[in-house]
C-alpha cells in the first residue's frame, strides 16, 4: 500500500482501477515535404481538428452545459482564423517549416498574445488557443486520441486539457488524479461540476506506474491511495456506498423550498472562499452567497491587489449568482493571518489587536479599493457589503462615512453601482451583541459569525487545542448574545443570518429559527443537508 | 461606405464567445467590416484580431462597412450589436 497526499479539487472518494493517461507527444524530426504539400496537410488536418471540435461542442452541451461547450466551438473558429492560418502559412513557405512545427508556432504565438493582454478572461483563453493546436498537431503526428479505457477506471495523468475530460465516455470516469495540476484548473472544476472526485498535485504518485493498480481516490482529504490494503479498501467502499446514499436522498431536495412544516421560509445561502466556491455553491442549490471571503484576494498574493483584480473577482461571483444575492465581507486579516507584504506588525496578541475593520480604517487607501470594487461589482448582480469585527457604533460609522466617500467618489467617475446595495455588519463580538439594538439603527443587516463569537464570549483561542472543551459554539453564553442580535434586528426591521459553523449544526436549527434568524450560510457542501433538516422542523 | 457608432455595453465587452458570434454574422456579408477602437482596426471575421482590441463595457467602437452590400450590412451590424452587446 502506498498513500500520497496531494491537493483536493474535487470532493468525494472512489475505490477503482487507475488507468493511465498520455497525451500523444508530437514527433518533430518530420522532414518537410514541400510548401504545397505541408499547406494541404495543415488545411486537412485543421477541417478533421475542427469536426471534431465541432462534435466535442454538441457532446458537452448536452452532458455539461453550453458554457463549456462553448469553449470548443471558439477552439474551432480560432483555427478557422484568417491571421492563425496565414501565421501557418508564412512559416511553412517563408521559413520551410513542417506542417506540425508551423502549427505549434502559431499556437505559441496567438496564446502569448493572449496570455500578454493582460485581461484575466482573455489570458484564460490561452489554453483554449493551446488545445485547439494541439488536436490538429495530434492529427497531423498520426493520432491524438481521447483516454479509453475499458472499464470504468480512476484517469490518473501529468494534467489533462479540458478537450481530453470531455471526450472520454464519463460512465467510465469515477475519479481523476494529476500529477501537476491547480484546485483552480479547468479540470478541477470540470470534475466539480460532473460530481466526480479529483485529486491534483500528486507528483510522481500519478504517473505511469500507477496504470492497472487498484486505486482509493479521496477527493475530501486529497489523498491518492496506490494498492489500498483490505481495510483501507473496505473503509473507501463504506464511505463512498454511504455518499452515494446521502447524495441521493440530497440531490432529491435540489429546486425545493426551505420551508418548514410550519410554513416559514428561511434562506439557506452559502460561505465561499474563491470563484470555485461559488460555483460549488450553485451546483449545492445555495440561495446566495452568505458570506464571500475577501482574504483569498490578498493572502494568495505578494503585492496589493488592485482595485481591477478585486473588482473582476467579485463581479465574477455576483454575474454567476444572477440575481441571487451575493454578501461581500470586506478584508479579514491580522497579525496571525497576513501577508508579508501588508506589513502588519507582530502582536502579542493578534485576535484582540488591529484586525479586520480595524485594520481597513487604519488604512484608508486599503480600504478605499475594496469599497470601490465592490460597489462597482454591485452592477453587476445583488451584491450586499458586511464589515467583519465591529465592536462599537464608531466602528460602524467610520465604515459607513469610508462607503459614503466611495460611492461619491464613483458618482463623479460616472461608474455605476447599485444604489440600493444593502449595507451590514458581523456580530462577532460580545460587545456588539450587547450593543446590537444601537448598531441596528445604522445598517440593513446582520450576521453573526459564531466563530469568533464563541472565541471572544468563552475566552477560548479556537487554534488551541488545550482549551478545546471551552470552545462550544452552541454554549449558553453565545446562545443568548445571539438571541440579544436577533431581538435588536426584529425590532429594527433588519434581517439577520448566521454564517458560522453554528449555522450548520442540525442540533441547533430549530432553536436559531426559534429566535428570528432569516438566513443560514453554511459550506456549499451542507446546504442541501440543512435544507433536509429545515423541512423536518415544525 | 457606410459607418456608425456603438457604445459597448455587454458587461463582458467584446470576449471570445460574442466574439465568435459577431464573425459569424460579419461573414454573412460580401463587405469588408471593420471594427475600430483606440486607435486600432479589426476586421470583424478576424476572430483574434477582434478579441484584441480589448474593448470593455462602456468602450465606444466605430464600425464601417465597405463593399456591394455594405446598406445591408451595416444595418444587420447594428442591429446585431445592440442585441448581443
Amino acid at each position: 500500500m502506498e498513500k500520497t497526499y496531494g491537493t483536493a479539487a474535487s470532493p468525494g472518494i472512489v475505490r477503482a482501477r487507475a488507468f493511465f493517461y498520455e497525451r500523444v507527444v508530437p514527433v518533430s524530426g518530420r522532414p518537410f515535404s514541400g510548401a504545397e504539400a505541408e499547406l494541404a496537410r495543415f488545411l486537412a488536418a485543421r477541417d478533421e481538428a475542427v469536426g471534431q471540435l465541432l462534435g466535442l461542442r454538441d457532446k458537452a452541451s448536452v452532458e455539461i452545459g453550453e458554457e463549456e461547450a462553448a469553449i470548443f466551438e471558439i477552439g474551432a473558429m480560432m483555427l478557422q482564423d484568417e491571421d492563425y492560418a496565414a501565421c501557418v502559412e508564412e512559416a511553412v513557405r517563408d521559413r520551410s517549416l513542417a506542417a506540425e512545427r508551423a502549427v505549434a508556432e502559431a499556437s505559441e504565438s496567438f496564446s502569448a498574445q493572449l496570455a500578454a493582454s493582460g485581461d484575466a478572461y482573455l489570458s484564460a483563453r490561452a489554453a483554449d488557443v493551446k488545445d485547439a493546436s494541439a488536436r490538429v498537431v495530434g492529427i497531423l503526428c498520426g493520432g491524438r486520441t481521447a483516454p479509453e479505457p475499458d472499464g470504468p477506471v480512476v484517469l490518473v495523468a501529468d494534467d489533462l486539457l479540458p478537450s481530453e475530460t470531455v471526450s472520454m465516455d464519463r460512465s467510465l470516469l469515477l475519479g481523476i488524479a494529476t500529477s501537476g495540476g491547480s484546485p483552480n484548473a479547468h479540470t478541477a472544476i470540470l470534475a466539480r461540476s460532473m460530481g466526480i472526485p479529483a485529486v491534483v498535485c500528486l507528483g510522481p504518485a500519478a504517473g505511469r506506474s500507477a496504470h492497472g493498480r487498484d486505486v482509493v481516490l479521496d477527493g475530501d482529504n486529497g489523498v491518492l491511495v496506490l494498492d489500498p490494503d483490505a481495510a483501507e479498501a473496505g473503509a473507501a467502499d463504506s464511505r463512498a456506498a454511504e455518499a452515494a446514499a446521502r447524495k441521493a436522498s440530497l440531490q432529491s431536495l435540489r429546486g425545493l423550498e426551505n420551508r418548514t412544516r410550519g410554513g416559514r421560509l428561511v434562506d439557506v445561502f452559502a460561505n465561499a472562499g474563491s470563484q470555485a466556491d461559488v460555483e460549488a455553491a450553485l451546483a449545492n442549490d445555495a440561495g446566495g452567497i452568505g458570506l464571500l471571503r475577501s482574504e483569498f484576494l490578498y493572502l494568495e498574493k505578494d503585492r496589493y491587489p488592485t482595485e481591477e483584480e478585486l473588482f473582476s473577482s467579485y463581479r465574477a461571483a455576483a454575474e454567476s449568482m444572477a440575481g441571487r444575492k451575493v454578501v461581500i465581507r470586506t478584508l479579514d486579516v491580522g497579525a496571525d493571518k497576513s501577508a508579508p507584504y501588508l506589513g502588519l506588525a507582530a502582536e502579542e496578541n493578534p485576535a484582540l489587536g488591529l484586525r479586520a475593520v480595524r485594520l481597513c480604517l487604519s488604512r484608508p487607501a486599503l480600504f478605499n479599493t475594496q469599497l470601490r470594487a465592490i460597489l462597482r461589482a454591485s452592477a453587476y448582480g445583488t451584491v450586499a457589503i458586511m464589515f467583519p469585527m465591529i465592536a462599537t457604533v464608531r466602528d460602524v460609522e467610520e465604515c459607513l462615512r469610508a462607503l459614503d466617500g466611495a460611492r461619491a467618489e464613483l458618482q463623479a467617475e460616472g461608474v455605476s453601482f447599485d444604489p440600493c446595495l444593502e449595507t451590514g455588519i458581523m456580530i462577532e463580538t460580545p460587545a456588539a451583541a450587547l450593543v446590537a439594538a444601537d448598531l441596528a439603527s445604522l445598517v440593513d443587516f446582520f450576521s453573526v459569525g459564531t466563530n469568533d463569537l464563541a472565541q471572544y464570549t468563552l475566552a477560548a483561542d479556537r487554534q488551541n487545542a488545550a482549551v478545546r472543551s471551552y470552545y462550544d459554539q452552541g454554549h449558553p453564553a453565545v446562545m443568548r448574545l445571539i438571541g440579544m442580535a436577533a431581538r435588536a434586528a426584529k425590532d429594527a426591521g433588519l434581517w439577520i443570518g448566521v454564517c458560522g459553523e453554528l449555522a450548520a449544526d442540525a442540533s441547533r436549527t430549530a432553536e436559531l429559527l426559534a429566535m428570528g434568524v432569516d438566513e443560514l450560510s453554511v459550506s456549499p457542501s451542507s446546504v442541501l443537508a440543512l435544507r433536509a433538516r429545515i423541512r423536518e422542523l415544525d | 461606405m457606410k459607418s456608425f457608432d456603438y457604445v459597448m455595453t455587454a458587461p463582458e465587452g467584446i470576449h471570445s464567445r460574442p466574439a465568435g458570434a459577431l464573425v459569424k454574422k460579419a461573414q454573412e456579408f460580401e463587405s469588408e467590416i471593420l471594427v475600430s477602437f483606440g486607435g486600432k482596426s479589426a476586421n470583424a471575421r478576424k476572430l483574434f484580431a477582434l478579441m484584441k482590441l480589448g474593448v470593455k463595457r462602456g468602450d465606444t467602437v466605430s464600425v464601417t462597412a465597405e463593399g456591394a452590400d455594405e446598406e445591408l450590412a451595416s444595418s444587420a451590424m447594428a442591429d446585431f450589436l445592440a442585441s448581443h452587446f
